[in-house]
C-alpha cells in the first residue's frame, strides 16, 4: 500500500500511522452529552469498500492526512490535508 | 452418525465408501423461533447451546458462505485462558472447561491438545507483570507456573536465550493452553446443532433486519424472507454491516490479521510459544506445518490479506526469537478480519431493539472463546438474563466507562488493542 502524500509525494505506507475513521475531525462541542461524546470516541460507520481515514505522516512531512481508501481491496484513491478538510 | 475405533476400521476395509454428510442441508423455513446470522463457531456453538442446554431447536442458522469458511477456518487455532482482568478471566476460564469436555460432548475429535503455552517475557518488570497475571490465574482456579530461564530452557531449547534486544528471562507456563484442529470445531458444532433439529441453512446472506415498534420480527436474506422471534448477530468481522441494517452503530473497526504457514516439517515446537515483544506466536500443526502470527496491519480493512510491512515484521521476530526456523519455506500468508473493540474485550449483549441480540468485538482472539461464547449467548437469547461468566460483556461499558475490560492496559481507544 501506498500513500500519495500532498506534500512529500507517494509513499511506502511505512511512513504512515493510522488513526481511525476521518469523522474523528468532527469533534462534538464539550457540553455536546455522553451520548454525541461516545458516539464519537467509540461507535464507527467501519464500512467495506470505501472509506476516508486519518493517517499521520510519522516519518515523513508529519503532516495530518485524509486518505480515501478502498478497505476491501487496500486501493488508494487520493489524499488530502486533513488541515485543508477540517477547516 | 456415531463415531468409533470401529467405524474407522471397517471403512479403512471397504475404502471409505460409507461416510455420509453429517449435517442436512435444508431449505429455509418461513418462520423460526430463533434465528442465529452467521455460521461460524460462535454462531453454531450458540445454535448447538440452545437445543442443548435450553431445548430450543426450532432454530435457523444463516451461513452466507459455507459452514467453516469463515474466521473459524481462518485462525491459528490458540486455546488458552490466560487472562488476568475480572470479566475476561472468568469467561475464558469456564470456556476451556468447555473445550476440555468438547469432544466427549460432540463425539467429534476436534484434536484438542493441550500441549502447553508459555508466553516469554524478556525484563524483570515483565516478570513481575507475568508473575502479576500468573497468580491471577491459579486465583481464578486455571493453572500457571512461572519459569525462570533454565526453566524455558528444559522446553523450548532452540530459542535464542541470549538476544542482544530481547534476552529471554523466563516464562509464563499456561499447561491447559494449547490448540485444536479449527474446522473440525465448527464441524462438530454443525453435526451436533444439525443432531438436535437446528436448521444450518448455508449461502443465505441476511440482507435486512425486520423491526417493527422497536421488536424485531425477521430478517430478509438472499433465499427469502424468514420470520424470527428472536434473532442473534454473530457476525465477527462484518458486525457493523450487520448491525447497520438494525439502524446500530457498534463500537467496532474491523482490522486484518496476518497469519503463515510453513510446509510440514517434523516435530520440532512441542508447544504454543508467545513472544509478546516481537508480536509473534508459534505452534506445530499435527501436519507438521508451522503456524504462526503477528499483530494486525493496524488500519481498517476487509481485504482479507495483509500488506508486506507485517509480513516483514513476523518473519523479523521469528528469526529474532528462534533462528533455527529460518531455512523452513513459509507455504501460505492469510488475513483474517478482525471485529476490534476500543477496550479489546468482546461483547455478549441485549440491543436496543427487544428480541435482537448481538455478540461481537472478539478482536484477535476469538477461537478459543467458541464454545464460552455459544454457550453464554445461548443463555441471554434463551433466559433473557446474562449468564454469569460473561455477564460483563455489556455494550454500554464504553459509554458510562463502568468495566471496561484493557487487558493491556493503554486505554479504552479503538486501535491501541
Amino acid at each position: 500500500m501506498r500513500i500519495p502524500c500532498p506534500i512529500c509525494g507517494t509513499r511506502d505506507r511505512r511512513e504512515f500511522t493510522y488513526q481511525g475513521a476521518a469523522e474523528l475531525l468532527r469533534r462534538p462541542a464539550p457540553d455536546a452529552g455522553d451520548a454525541a461524546w461516545d458516539d464519537y470516541l467509540h461507535n464507527r460507520d467501519n464500512p467495506c469498500g470505501e472509506a476516508r481515514d486519518l493517517w499521520f505522516h510519522e516519518a515523513g512531512c508529519g503532516a495530518w492526512l485524509v486518505v480515501e481508501r478502498d478497505t476491501a481491496t487496500h486501493e488508494v484513491m487520493g489524499a488530502e490535508l486533513a488541515e485543508k478538510v477540517a477547516s | 452418525m456415531g463415531y468409533s475405533g470401529f467405524r474407522v476400521l471397517k471403512e479403512g476395509l471397504f475404502g471409505q465408501t460409507g461416510w455420509k454428510p453429517v449435517w442436512r442441508d435444508p431449505d429455509p423455513k418461513p418462520e423460526y423461533d430463533i434465528v442465529i446470522i452467521g455460521g461460524g463457531g460462535h454462531g453454531l456453538s450458540t445454535a448447538y447451546y440452545l437445543a442443548k442446554e435450553h431445548g430450543l431447536t426450532n432454530i435457523a442458522v444463516l451461513e452466507k458462505g459455507y459452514i467453516g469458511g469463515g474466521n473459524v477456518g481462518r485462525n491459528t487455532t490458540i486455546v488458552r485462558a490466560n487472562y488476568f482482568l475480572p470479566g475476561n478471566s472468568e469467561f475464558y476460564s469456564h470456556s476451556l472447561k468447555l473445550w476440555e469436555g468438547l469432544e466427549q460432548d460432540l463425539n467429534y475429535n476436534v484434536m484438542h491438545s493441550q500441549r502447553g503455552l508459555i508466553n516469554l517475557f524478556h525484563s524483570d518488570g515483565q516478570r513481575d507483570a507475568f508473575a502479576r497475571r500468573g497468580n491471577a490465574m491459579v486465583n481464578q482456579g486455571d493453572d500457571a507456573i512461572l519459569l525462570d530461564r533454565d526453566g524455558v530452557r528444559e522446553h523450548l531449547p532452540y530459542l535464542d536465550f541470549d538476544n542482544l534486544r530481547f534476552p529471554i528471562y523466563g516464562g509464563l507456563y499456561h499447561p491447559r493452553g494449547g490448540t485444536a484442529r479449527h474446522d473440525a470445531v465448527a464441524w462438530g458444532y454443525a453435526r451436533g446443532a444439525d443432531q438436535r433439529g437446528v436448521d444450518l441453512i448455508q449461502n443465505c446472506e441476511v440482507t435486512g433486519i425486520d423491526i417493527h415498534n422497536g421488536k424485531v420480527t425477521g430478517v430478509q436474506t438472499t433465499r427469502g424472507a424468514i420470520r424470527a422471534k428472536k434473532v442473534g448477530i454473530v457476525v465477527a468481522g462484518r458486525s457493523g454491516q450487520v448491525a447497520e441494517m438494525a439502524g446500530m452503530r457498534l463500537p467496532i473497526e474491523s482490522h486484518v490479521l496476518q497469519a503463515f504457514v510453513t510446509e510440514g516439517l517434523k516435530p520440532i515446537i512441542d508447544h504454543v510459544v508467545s513472544f509478546g515483544m516481537g508480536h509473534f506466536y508459534i505452534s506445530q500443526s499435527d501436519k507438521g506445518g508451522l503456524v504462526f502470527g503477528g499483530d494486525l496491519d493496524f488500519y481498517s480493512s476487509y481485504a482479507s490479506r495483509g500488506n508486506l510491512p507485517m509480513a516483514e515484521h513476523v518473519m523479523d521476530a521469528a528469526m529474532t526469537l528462534m533462528p533455527v526456523i529460518g531455512k523452513a519455506k513459509v507455504l501460505r500468508s492469510w488475513g483474517g478480519i478482525m471485529d476490534m473493540t476500543p477496550d479489546g474485550s468482546p461483547i455478549i449483549d441485549k440491543t436496543g431493539t427487544e428480541g435482537l441480540f448481538i455478540d461481537c468485538g472478539w478482536c484477535y482472539g476469538g477461537f478459543k472463546a467458541v464454545p464460552g461464547s455459544g454457550f453464554s449467548f445461548a443463555h441471554l437469547m434463551a433466559t433473557g438474563r446474562h449468564h454469569e461468566p460473561a455477564a460483563r460483556f455489556r455494550l454500554d461499558r464504553f459509554r458510562t466507562g463502568r468495566g471496561l475490560m484493557d487487558e493491556e492496559g493503554t486505554g479504552s481507544q479503538h486501535n491501541l488493542h
